[in-house]
C-alpha cells in the first residue's frame, strides 16, 4: 500500500505541500520561458499537478531498495535513470499540453514559448523527481522505526509476563506459609533446627529471585535449586518423605532452562507426598541418552486421592517453557503405573 | 490471661479439644500455645482425616482445630461427616476460596503461621460458638449452614465435586462420582447408589445435584438424580410418565419436568 496513495489526508496534505511549486514554475515559465502570466498559469498549472503525481511513482523503487551505505552506488544510479526517464516524459506532456492549448487564440504564442523551456522543466523534473526519492525514504524509515519501537515493546510484554508467570508457578505461598509455621513451631522444641530452617527458606527464595533473570543455568544448579527445596519440605514432612536423586556427573554442567524441574518436584510433594498419610517417595534421575538429556522425576501418589485444584498448572507451565527454549525438539510425557507417577524429560544436548 | 476468665466461667468445666493435622510440627505448635490456656484439654491428636472422622465420632469433643489440606479426607469432607455440633477452628495456610467460605459462614481459622495472640482471639469466640448446648438446648452448630455449603463455598467457581464422602459408623466411604448410578432422596436423607451398593448420606438432594456437575449427572424426578452416562433407555410407563433404565438394570421414575430435561440433554 502506497504511503501517500493510500491515505487520503496524506494526499491532500502531500498536494497541498506542492502549491509553493506550482507557484515557483509558473514564475519560472514567465521570465525564462518569455510567456505572458495567462500562459505560464494555464501551462505551468496542469503541468505541476500531472508531475506531483508521476514522483509518487518513486515509492515503489525505493521500497524494495534499502538504503545501506555498502551498496549505495545501485540504488542512487537506478533512481537517476528513473529520474531522467520521468522527466523527460514531463518535457513530453508538457510540449503536447503546450500544443493543445495552442489551438484557443488566446493561448497561440504558447508553442513557441514551450520550446524555450524544455531545459528549464527537464532540470526541474529531475529535480524534484530526486527530491520525491528522498521524502519517500524519510517516510520508509520512519515507519520502520515505528514498527521497530512496536515489536520491541511487545517483545518486553512478553518478556515480563513469562518472568512473572515463572514466579507465580515458582513462589508457592502455602510453601512459605507452612515453611514459616515450621519455623515457629520449631524456635520452641529445637532453636537450632529453626535457625538452619530460616536459612534454609532463604536460601531458596534468594535462588529463585536470581534464576528467573537468566535464560539458562546449568543442571547443577538447578538441582541445587531442588535439593534446597526438599530439604525445607522434609523438615515439615519429617520421615514421610523419601528422596532418591541419581544425577550422571557428565550431565552436571549441561544447560537447562530454569525452574523446570522445581515445579515438578513440588507437584511431587504436593500432589503425592503429602496425600499419604505414610508418607512416600520421590526420585529424580538424570542422565545423557544419547543426543539428548533424558530428566525422569517420579512419585507415589495416593490412587484415591481426588486430581487437586492445582494439579496441572505447574506441568502446563514446564511444558510451556520447554516449547518457548527448544521448539519442538524438547519433548515432556507424563505416564502413570500404579501408584507411581512419573515426568519424563527429553531436553536436545549441543 | 483473658482467655482464662471467658472461658472457664462454665463452673471450670474444661473444654475437650482435638487437634488434626498432618504435619507433626503444626500440631506441636498448637500443643505448645495451648498450654497457655489450661481450660483446653487435648484429648487426641489426629494424622489424617479418617482418623479424625473415627476420633470425633468415638470421643465426641467440644472443640476441633481443624487442617484443611490432609491425606485421605480434606478438612471440609470431614466436617461434612462430624457435623456443626461442635466448635471448630480450621487451621490452613494461604487458600483464597477457603477462607472466603469461611468468612461467609462465620467459621473461625487461624492461618499459619499464628502466634498466641490469634489463637486466644480464636478461643474467646468458642463459648458463643457452643453456646447453650451444655444447658441441654440446640448448639450454635444447629442454627449454621449446612457443611456441604461450606465445602461447596470453598471448591473454585465452576468446579463440581469429584467424590462424595459417606460416613458407616466410625468408617468412611468415598464414593468417585463417575461410580456414582443414582442418587435417592429419602426423607433428610439421600441414599447413593454406586456398584450395587446403597450409602446413606445425610444431605438434600437439591444441595447435591448443585455440587454434582450438569453435564454429567441429572435431577430426573423430584425424588432422583441420575448419572447420564449409566442411562441405557428411556421407556414410556403408563400414560404419562417415564422411566429411565440403567446398565445396573436398575430403573428409575421420570417426572414430565425430568423427561423434558432428559431429552434436551440426550438429543442435543
Amino acid at each position: 500500500m502506497h504511503p501517500i496513495l493510500g491515505n487520503l489526508r496524506r494526499l491532500g496534505l502531500y498536494l497541498f505541500s506542492w502549491v509553493p511549486l506550482v507557484a515557483l514554475i509558473v514564475y519560472l515559465l514567465k521570465v525564462v520561458g518569455g510567456l505572458g502570466w495567462v500562459e505560464a498559469a494555464a501551462l505551468g498549472t496542469p503541468l505541476s499537478f500531472l508531475y506531483a503525481l508521476a514522483c509518487l511513482s518513486s515509492w515503489y523503487m525505493c521500497r524494495t531498495t534499502t538504503l545501506e551505505r555498502a551498496a549505495a552506488l545501485q540504488p542512487a544510479l537506478a533512481h537517476l535513470t528513473a529520474a531522467v526517464v520521468v522527466s523527460g516524459l514531463w518535457v513530453l506532456a508538457a510540449r503536447a499540453l503546450a500544443a493543445g492549448l495552442a489551438q484557443f487564440a488566446a493561448f497561440a504564442g504558447l508553442n513557441r514559448g514551450a520550446e524555450k523551456t524544455t531545459g528549464l522543466i527537464f532540470g526541474l523534473g529531475v529535480l524534484l523527481y530526486l527530491l520525491g526519492v528522498l521524502m519517500h525514504y524519510a517516510l520508509l524509515a520512519m515507519e520502520a522505526s515505528r514498527a521497530a519501537k512496536e515489536r520491541e515493546a511487545q517483545a518486553q510484554v512478553l518478556a515480563r509476563e513469562a518472568e512473572l508467570r515463572a514466579l507465580k508457578a515458582q513462589v508457592n505461598p502455602h510453601f512459605i506459609f507452612n515453611g514459616l509455621h515450621s519455623i515457629s513451631a520449631l524456635t520452641g522444641s529445637d532453636p537450632a533446627k529453626a535457625r538452619e530452617m530460616c536459612i534454609l527458606l532463604g536460601d531458596f527464595l534468594r535462588r529463585t529471585l536470581g534464576l528467573g533473570e537468566q535464560s539458562m543455568i546449568a543442571l547443577r544448579e538447578e538441582i541445587a535449586l531442588v535439593d534446597c527445596f526438599l530439604s525445607v519440605e522434609k523438615v515439615r514432612f519429617g520421615v514421610r518423605l523419601a528422596f532418591e536423586e541419581t544425577v550422571d556427573a557428565d550431565v552436571l554442567e549441561e544447560p537447562v532452562p530454569p525452574l523446570v524441574l522445581q515445579p515438578l518436584v513440588e507437584n511431587a510433594v504436593t500432589h503425592g507426598v503429602s496425600n499419604l498419610p505414610e508418607g512416600g517417595w520421590i526420585r529424580l534421575r538424570a542422565a545423557r541418552d544419547g543426543q539428548s538429556l533424558r530428566i525422569v522425576v517420579e512419585n507415589q501418589f495416593d490412587v484415591e486421592a481426588v486430581p487437586n485444584r492445582r494439579n496441572g498448572m505447574g506441568l502446563e507451565n514446564v511444558r510451556q517453557r520447554l516449547e518457548t527454549c527448544y521448539g519442538n525438539s524438547a519433548g515432556l510425557a507424563v505416564t502413570t503405573e500404579v501408584d507411581c507417577f512419573r515426568v519424563s524429560l527429553t531436553l536436545p544436548l549441543e | 490471661m483473658r482467655g482464662t476468665r471467658s472461658l472457664t466461667s462454665e463452673r471450670g468445666k474444661k473444654y475437650r479439644a482435638i487437634v488434626v493435622d498432618d504435619e507433626d510440627l503444626a500440631r506441636q505448635v498448637l500443643r505448645e500455645l495451648l498450654q497457655a490456656h489450661p481450660e483446653v484439654e487435648i484429648v487426641a491428636e489426629c494424622a489424617n482425616g479418617f482418623e479424625a472422622v473415627k476420633t470425633v465420632t468415638e470421643l465426641k469433643p467440644d472443640l476441633l482445630f481443624l487442617d484443611v489440606q490432609m491425606p485421605k479426607l480434606d478438612g471440609f469432607e470431614v466436617l461434612e461427616l462430624t457435623g456443626t455440633d461442635l466448635a471448630v477452628i480450621f487451621v490452613t495456610a494461604y487458600d483464597q476460596y477457603a477462607l472466603r467460605a469461611f468468612e461467609a459462614h462465620a467459621v473461625d481459622y487461624l492461618l499459619k503461621p499464628f502466634g498466641a495472640e490469634r489463637l486466644r482471639l480464636a478461643l474467646e469466640r468458642v463459648p458463643e460458638r457452643l453456646g447453650n448446648k451444655r444447658l441441654g438446648g440446640p448448639g450454635l452448630g444447629a442454627q449454621l449452614p449446612p457443611p456441604t455449603e461450606l465445602a461447596a463455598e470453598a471448591r473454585p467457581p465452576a468446579q463440581y465435586l469429584e467424590r462424595i464422602v459417606v460416613k458407616d459408623g466410625t468408617r468412611v466411604h468415598l464414593i468417585p462420582v463417575r461410580k456414582l448410578d443414582y442418587a435417592e432422596a429419602q426423607d433428610d436423607y439421600v441414599a447413593l447408589c454406586s456398584e450395587g451398593k446403597k450409602h446413606l448420606k445425610q444431605q438434600t438432594i437439591s444441595s447435591l445435584e448443585k455440587a454434582l456437575d450438569p453435564k454429567r449427572f441429572l435431577r430426573v424426578h423430584r425424588s432422583y438424580i441420575v448419572n447420564l452416562e449409566r442411562v441405557v433407555k428411556i421407556e414410556p410407563y403408563g400414560k404419562e410418565t417415564h422411566v429411565v433404565v440403567l446398565t445396573s438394570g436398575a430403573q428409575l421414575p421420570v417426572s414430565r419436568a425430568g423427561y423434558a430435561r432428559l431429552r434436551e440433554v440426550l438429543e442435543g
